[in-house]
């Protein structure tokens, strides 16, 4: 079975949102969303197209604003304070579908800037722990190389690298592998497995099944801005219990 | 087809291609002409043209420059020697150069002094300009504005030292309270350079002495090709900040400092810089209180700065319109503060995408810098018109006079220009 290799969880509790609520305008994006992802837990969000998924996960590192009900991340409640905005965003990463690496600096700058100037971590040791992660997703040798000059792939490994010398708690992933060309896929989803196996608590929104069913703990299935069903990942592919669930999966899995 | 099964359909490469090099270039200058000059019948006959055109202007003007005179009294004694010959007179240039260069009422024994401050600029901009230079010359760079006032204004050595005092305490200030409230420390920081310039003032005026190891020169006393140059290097390096500044303030969330500068940005484009000269030489001596001297160049300076700041405002913004939204999320995802993702990360990048504007708004300015003869100061084009076209001698010597106004302005110009070209290919890293 697919949970022998899954990590065990703790009772600790990473985040939980309780009944939040969040509008563009007049439009309801997110509705009454109630989440606990507990430490070590991993869990792929998957739903159609504009039903919120990546809103959800940018309201978690205050990338977005919630209106209403409580969001609170590793003990912290997220309001309108700054402090615990920053809080919360050293201890969260992130990644986004277009990668998002600073284009003006190396691949070595873009991964020790923050350590630098929001950890103040010396510049000798962010250096370090830089390259540590370099080679974690096996690219050191690109260090000195800029953004531009790197394949798409490469590029998510980076980003990947840079908010993981941050030593964050929770990483976030918005699509990350839906920019990529097909055979640059495999390695990005790669280095998010074995992130998985060490136990990182993650939130991915993706659409990789195969990635789904080897490494998440739970899948929820998001529609117009509302959680419809969540369950493990055998139970939710094989044994779909809402029709709207059934009806995307038939539409992803059915070619 | 020695590689292939050209007799089946299907196919298998067997052996692999080695890459070979490029096909060489046909070059050839014959090759070069037909395909640039003549490729067609209108090019060639534009070509033919334009040739001609340039071959008349250079037929037509050797013979002004080759005869032209370099060491005459006066344009009565250049039309003397030449009798009738068309030929230039330069010797307005030999004999006024020092007019030309430092207005007419500068001690010419001291015009070594506005010349090392010239000489000194170079070393003073070269960190900010060439950044593989060592940072440490960055200290001659902040103490040089203060050491080319000395220079250029000469008098009390405690007026600069003074003035320099003022922004130690204030930058102090500033990193004192800053951690605590980016408000509290910013306008504590101004209010501290304010307190210290007028205690200092009063202490200056009583212990200045009456000799002092610089002449005073009068700012009414600059002039000529310097008075641009101070003028244009001051706004420029003044105007860019502010604009910056302002560039933010008008993207800010909060309404009130985003009114302000939507107000001063839209109102400063809207009103030609003339007028903002002609205010800045009349009418601000109405609101300021009687019997204050408020120095007629700072005057202007503040005018310029504050129209070129508005322009390079507007260029900046588009610079940061232009990133996309994902630069400032991961910066805010990594946990950076506003000042340092702007720092670090949003305005190298929209300053990049800027520089083309930047220094086209820069050049302008510095051209712009002219408009100052019309209220009545001696600048480049002032001193031409003034003083050297109405002397005596002189009356009439316009080609000589303006061509080499012009000559010194674009020196100025296109090395802004090149400088900027080579920056951004220094800037440039890789596609996207
Ligand atoms: N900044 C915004 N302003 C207004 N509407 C938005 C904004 N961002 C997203 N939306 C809308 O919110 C809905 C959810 O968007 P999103 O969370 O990006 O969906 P998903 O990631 O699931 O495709 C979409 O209908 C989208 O059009
Ligand atoms: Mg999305």
């Amino acid at each position: 079975m697919a949970e022998a290799q899954k990590m065990e969880v703790s009772d600790e509790i990473a985040i939980s949102i309780r009944k939040m609520n969040k509008w563009y305008g007049s439009f309801h994006v997110l509705r009454d969303i109630d989440l606990t992802v507990n430490r070590g837990e991993r869990i792929v969000i998957c739903g159609p197209s504009g039903s919120g998924k990546s809103t959800l996960i940018r309201c978690i590192n205050a990338l977005e604003e919630h209106q209403k009900g409580t969001i609170e991340v590793d003990g912290i409640t997220l309001s309108s304070d700054i402090k615990n905005v920053d809080k919360i965003r050293r201890e969260v990463g992130m990644c986004f579908q277009h990668f998002n690496l600073f284009p003006h600096l190396s691949i070595l700058e873009n991964c020790t800037l923050a350590p630098i100037w929001v950890r103040k971590t010396p510049k000798k040791e962010a250096e370090e722990i830089a390259m540590h992660f370099l080679e974690k997703v096996k690219i050191p040798e690109q260090a000195d190389k800029y953004p531009g000059q790197l394949s798409g792939g490469q590029q998510q490994r980076v980003a990947i690298a840079r908010s993981l010398c941050m030593r964050p708690r929770i990483m976030l992933f918005d699509e990350p592998t839906s920019a990529l060309d097909p055979e640059m896929i495999a390695e990005v989803l790669d280095t998010m497995i074995e992130l998985a196996e060490e136990g990182m608590t993650m939130l991915c929104v993706t659409h990789e099944m195969g990635f789904a069913r080897k490494v998440a703990n739970r899948v929820i299935f998001m529609d117009q801005g509302q959680i419809v069903e969540q369950n493990e990942p055998e139970e939710f592919f094989n044994n779909p219990k809402s029709e709207r669930t059934q009806l995307f999966l038939s539409q992803i899995l059915g070619h | 087809m020695s590689d292939t099964h050209a007799q089946s359909v299907a196919f298998v490469r067997e052996t692999s291609l080695p890459p070979v090099p490029p096909p060489a270039s046909q070059a050839g200058a014959v090759k070069w002409m037909r395909e640039n000059l003549f490729s067609n019948w209108v090019n060639a006959v534009l070509t033919i043209g334009s040739l001609y055109i340039i071959a008349m202007i250079v037929v037509k003007s050797a013979p002004w420059f080759m005869n032209g005179m370099w060491d005459t009294p006066s344009l009565a004694a250049c039309r003397e020697i030449l009798q009738g010959k068309t030929g230039a007179c330069f010797s307005v240039l030999t004999e006024r150069w020092n007019q030309l260069l430092f207005g007419f009422k500068y001690p010419s024994t001291e015009y070594w002094r506005p010349g090392l401050a010239f000489l000194l600029l170079f070393i003073a901009a070269a960190p900010v300009m060439f950044f593989k230079l060592p940072r440490k010359l960055l200290i001659f760079t902040a103490i040089y504005p203060f050491l080319a006032f000395w220079l250029i204004w000469g008098g009390t050595i405690w007026t600069p030292l003074i003035a320099a005092f003022g922004f130690v305490v204030g930058y102090l200030v500033y990193a004192r309270f800053m951690k605590q409230s980016f408000a509290a420390g910013f306008f504590g920081g101004i209010a501290a350079a304010f307190l210290t310039w007028w205690l200092g003032g009063m202490v200056g005026e009583a212990i200045a002495p009456q000799e002092t190891l610089l002449e005073a020169v009068n700012s009414r006393d600059m002039g000529g090709f310097m008075l641009n140059m101070l003028l244009g290097v001051t706004c420029v390096s003044l105007s860019l900040p502010l604009g910056i500044v302002l560039a933010l303030g008008r993207q800010s969330n909060l309404p009130l400092i985003k009114g302000i500068c939507v107000v001063f940005i839209e109102f400063i484009r809207g009103v030609p810089l003339i007028t903002l000269l002609f205010v800045a030489n009349v009418v601000l001596a109405y609101f300021l209180p009687p019997g204050t001297t408020f120095d007629l160049i700072l005057r202007v300076i503040i005018m310029i700065t504050m129209f070129s700041s508005a322009y390079i405002a507007e260029v900046i913004r588009g610079g940061l319109a232009a990133l996309p939204k994902g630069q400032y999320e991961a910066a805010d995802s990594l946990g950076l503060d506003y000042p340092q993702a702007m720092r670090l990360i949003i305005l190298p990048q929209a300053l990049k995408i800027s520089i083309p504007g930047i220094v086209n708004i820069a050049v302008g300015l510095f051209k712009d810098t002219t408009l100052v003869s019309v209220i009545s100061m001696f600048d480049l084009v002032g001193m031409i018109r003034g003083p050297i076209l109405a002397s005596t001698e002189w009356n009439g010597v316009y080609w000589e006079l303006f061509l080499f106004a012009a000559l010194l302005f674009f020196i100025v110009c296109y090395g802004i220009s090149q400088y900027s070209q080579w920056l951004e290919r220094q800037l440039a890293t890789g596609h996207r």
